[in-house]
Parts: C-alpha cells; structure tokens; sequence
C-alpha cells in the first residue's frame, strides 16, 4: 500500500479512546469540541430526523461543513452515500479530514461501493461483520466502524455486529495457514487481508462502534466489547442536555473499564433521546443493510 | 522501571508496544493515583484539547505538571508536544506550560497535509529513520536553555529542555525505537543514578 494510505491508517489511531460526535451546525460543533470530542461529524440531519424524515438523504451542503471546519480544530469529517464518488470528490476538495462512507445516507448504488484506492483522503466504512470489514479495507478504508442501527438510541444491533465481528475473527485466527484459501472463498474477501487477520488476530485497521450508542453506559459496553473508539450520531443533541452527556460519553470512553467513574458520569444527565426499539423498525427501513 | 503513559485519549497503545519491544514496563495513567510509581512519563498523540478537558476536570493537569517540576522525565509525541508548550501561537488549549517553546497547532493543515520524512536525529541516531507527521505541529521558537535537535524544512520538530523531550512526530508510529531507546537511556536511567556511578564504556 501506498504511504498516504499509512498516514491515513496513523490518523485512526489517533482518535483511539475517542468520542465522534455527529454534529449540524458550527455552534453543535464547539459544543462537542468543549466537551472533549476528538472529532466531529458534519452533517444536515442526525440520522434520527434522516428516520422521520423519510425521503433521499444526500451528502450535505459544502457552506456548512466549512462553516464547521472554521469553528473547530479537531479533525472534520463528513458523510457521503454509499457508491457517490462524485460527492467523495466534492469533500475531498473541500480538504476534509475523513470521508464516511455511509449508510445513514441513501444509497446512490445498487451494486458498488466507492473505489477509495483513488482518493487521497481516507475513508471511514461501516460493517455488519468481518467480510463486510475486509472488502471495504480491501476497497480502501482506513478506518471501519460498526453499522448498528443508526437514529434508533437502541444498541442491540452494534452489540451484534461487534460480537459477530470479533467471533470471526476469532475463528480465523484458529484456522490452519492452508485452511484460509477456502475461507477468503467463504467469506468473499482477498487472501492477504484474512492473513493478516489470522496472524494479529484483528483488523488491520482501527476498528469503531456506531449505530444506536445513547449512554455512557452503551459508549462503555462496546469499549469492553473491543472497540478502539465510539461515534455517537443522534444520542447527544437528540437528547435533554447534551453539554452534559457528551462530556459524559468521553468520560465513559476513557474510563470504560471502571465502574465507579461510569456510575459517576451516569448521573443526572436529563432525558436521553427517546429511541426506537430495533425490532419495530420495518425491514425496509434498516439502515444495517444497505451495502455489498 | 515503569513508564507512564497518558491514557485519556489517543495512540496510546502505541507507545506501551514500544515499551514492550524494549523490555520495560509500561503503566496506562487515567487518573492521579496512577502518577505514582512512575519513573518516567510519555504523553502521547491523539487531540489535545480532548485530552486536557479531562486532565483538568480530574486533577491529572496539576499533578503531571507538579511531576514534571519535581524532575520526572516526560518525553511528548505530537499533542503531548502541545501539552508540555508554554505557548500555543495560533489557537487557544489548556498546556501544562513546562517547555519554554511556542507551538503552532496543526500547523501544516489538514489531513491531506499530513506526511512523512526521512531525517536523521544526529544527538538520537546517525542513521536517517522515519518520521511520520499527522495534523502535527512545529515549534516556531525556543526558549534560551532549550536545545534543538531536529529541523525538517525550517522548522523545529524535536526539543530538549534537561528532563523533557518534545517531538512533533510520531516515534511510536514508525517501528524504529530508538527514539524512546533514547529517552530511557539518557534521560532516565541517568535520573534514577546516583551522582558518579555513571560508568564509562
């Protein structure tokens, strides 16, 4: 692989231990920021109004983003939909610091998801499972995070595809040296990225949780669960107070394997975002699903 | 011999591999009562403005720079290098103000800005070895009891000032260990000896 991609990989370790918050104005994004973000998401709608809205959600207006990337000095991200590289080419010229490549927004491809060995800017990729992680490494991610439900506040679904995630994982690391040419056929990926997963045991890319994640108790459970960091979209500006639950979040996500301090930040934080049960959510209307 | 390591947020895994590769043991530092066996302190890369948040809020800000004072030899990589700054030029972050150095933050842009260089740390190695820039800073100035190390393109991105150690890259990043190598040899191990029992080779 090429050096910029090594430099974008470097860029995910940095937001290790860190919070990702999605954020929709200026004002949203120093709020994160002031409440120890280590990057911001830019977007027009949290995924929970993309939900209730209904309709096409597209990438968002270039005038925000850089209205967001003035008011912050952490790293800006933004989302594209799944296969649109033009609007990959729009926020690459707009120099942000990480594209995600998102199923939140509707699809603009039925077939194929954006070819990010062209780019010089990294993207970050959801994933339900190690095959879906590994084809979107081998497309040219640099970071992957978990696809949960997004604008649910519920965290069953990133709960399942992390623990699917690292089953896997486990699996392949068991398997015998000769044994991993069926299993690439199995799991539809190339040969070398399952190696490297055999020999180190994970991905060869930061790995974080997203999709549902609304309490510092949630952000700490997928830390446990093996995640190198958290996103969180609609669960702090959908909810009561969220100076106070963003700081939270951080906290949770730095002291995740200390439950006195996460019984501490858990305390009086006002209403959560309301949420919506996963299993009541209409097949059609997953967003887990979107993507090859 | 233990090495802290920061632990609120970053790369901090990182360095504890490093420290592994060399033999010594390496303690993660979440809270202040982590401070206090340490022989010497590493503060890594990652955002520093979500790291001096919670060091603020939970008191590690005022006991890590007390640590310092007291002569515990602190070695910073990227945003550890802001943290240890007197001064940041061009945005406004919490630094623990222990480096008589003015810092510009972010200083070469963006992430299609980041890069990485061949350079060789003439006091550290002979040899050229990698240096991996991330969103980093540069120091623009030092202060009179402050040596430079290394300049890449005009400006300073390694700084020593007696017991710490500044660098805007990435050391943890590249493989090559020499950096901390260094940071253990010179400037801890000759802490902890007693005055004239440095031997000589």
């Amino acid at each position: 692989m090429n050096k910029q991609y090594e430099l974008n990989k470097n860029l995910a370790q940095m937001l290790k231990g860190g919070v990702i918050m999605d954020v929709t104005s200026a004002q949203e994004a120093l709020i994160a920021q002031e409440a120890g973000a280590c990057a911001v998401m830019a977007l027009e709608r949290v995924p929970a109004d993309i939900r209730k809205d209904g309709g096409v959600a597209r990438a968002s207006d270039p005038k925000m983003i850089k209205e967001i990337q003035a008011a912050v000095t952490i790293p800006v991200m933004a989302k594209v939909r799944i296969g649109h590289f033009v609007e990959a080419q729009i926020l690459e010229a707009l120099e942000v610091d990480y594209i995600d490549e998102s199923e939140v927004l509707t699809p603009a491809d039925p077939t194929y998801h954006i070819d990010k060995t062209l780019f010089k800017v990294p993207f970050v990729c959801g994933a339900k499972n190690l095959s879906e992680a590994l084809r979107r490494i081998s497309e040219g991610a640099s970071m992957i995070r978990t696809k949960g439900e997004p604008g649910t506040g519920d965290v069953v679904e990133a709960v399942k595809h992390m623990r699917l995630m690292t089953s896997e994982i486990r699996r392949v690391k068991s398997l015998e040296k000769s044994e991993l040419f069926h299993a690439a056929k199995e799991l539809q990926v190339p040969l070398h990225l399952l190696e490297y997963v055999h020999e180190h045991g994970k991905l060869p890319v930061v790995n974080f949780a997203a999709g549902g994640v609304a309490t510092p108790a949630d952000a700490a459970l997928m830390m446990q669960l093996g995640c190198d960091g958290v996103f969180v979209g609609s669960g702090i500006f959908k909810s009561g107070d969220p100076r106070k639950r963003a700081a939270a979040i951080v906290k949770a996500v730095t002291h995740f394997n200390d439950p006195i301090i996460l019984a501490e930040v858990s305390e009086d934080l006002g209403e959560p975002m309301v949420g919506i049960n996963v299993y009541s959510v209409k097949e059609e209307d997953k967003m887990a699903d979107r993507g090859y | 011999m233990i090495i802290g390591v920061l632990a609120i947020q970053g790369a901090f895994f990182e360095h504890m591999d490093v420290l592994k590769r060399l033999n010594v043991q390496g303690k993660l530092i979440k809270k202040v009562s982590d401070l206090e066996v340490i022989d010497g302190l590493i503060l890594p890369g990652g955002e520093s403005t979500a790291m001096a948040k919670q060091m603020k809020e939970n008191g590690l800000f005022e006991a890590i720079t007390h640590k310092i004072n007291e002569g515990c030899p602190v070695m910073g990589t990227c945003a550890g290098l802001i943290l240890l700054s007197k001064e940041i030029s061009n945005q406004p972050v919490q630094t623990l103000g222990v480096m008589d150095i003015r810092v510009k933050r972010n200083a070469y842009g963006r992430q299609l800005d980041s890069f990485s260089t061949m350079a060789s740390i003439k006091k550290i190695s002979e040899t050229p070895i990698e240096l991996v820039f991330i969103r980093a800073p540069y120091i623009e100035e030092v202060g009179d009891d402050v040596e430079v190390l290394c300049v890449v393109d005009n400006h300073i991105v390694v700084a020593q000032q007696n017991h710490c150690l500044a660098l805007a890259f990435h050391p943890e990043l590249s493989g090559i260990d020499v950096i901390h190598q260094y940071f253990i040899d010179t400037m801890i191990k000759k802490e902890s000896q007693p005055h004239g029992s440095v031997s000589n080779p």
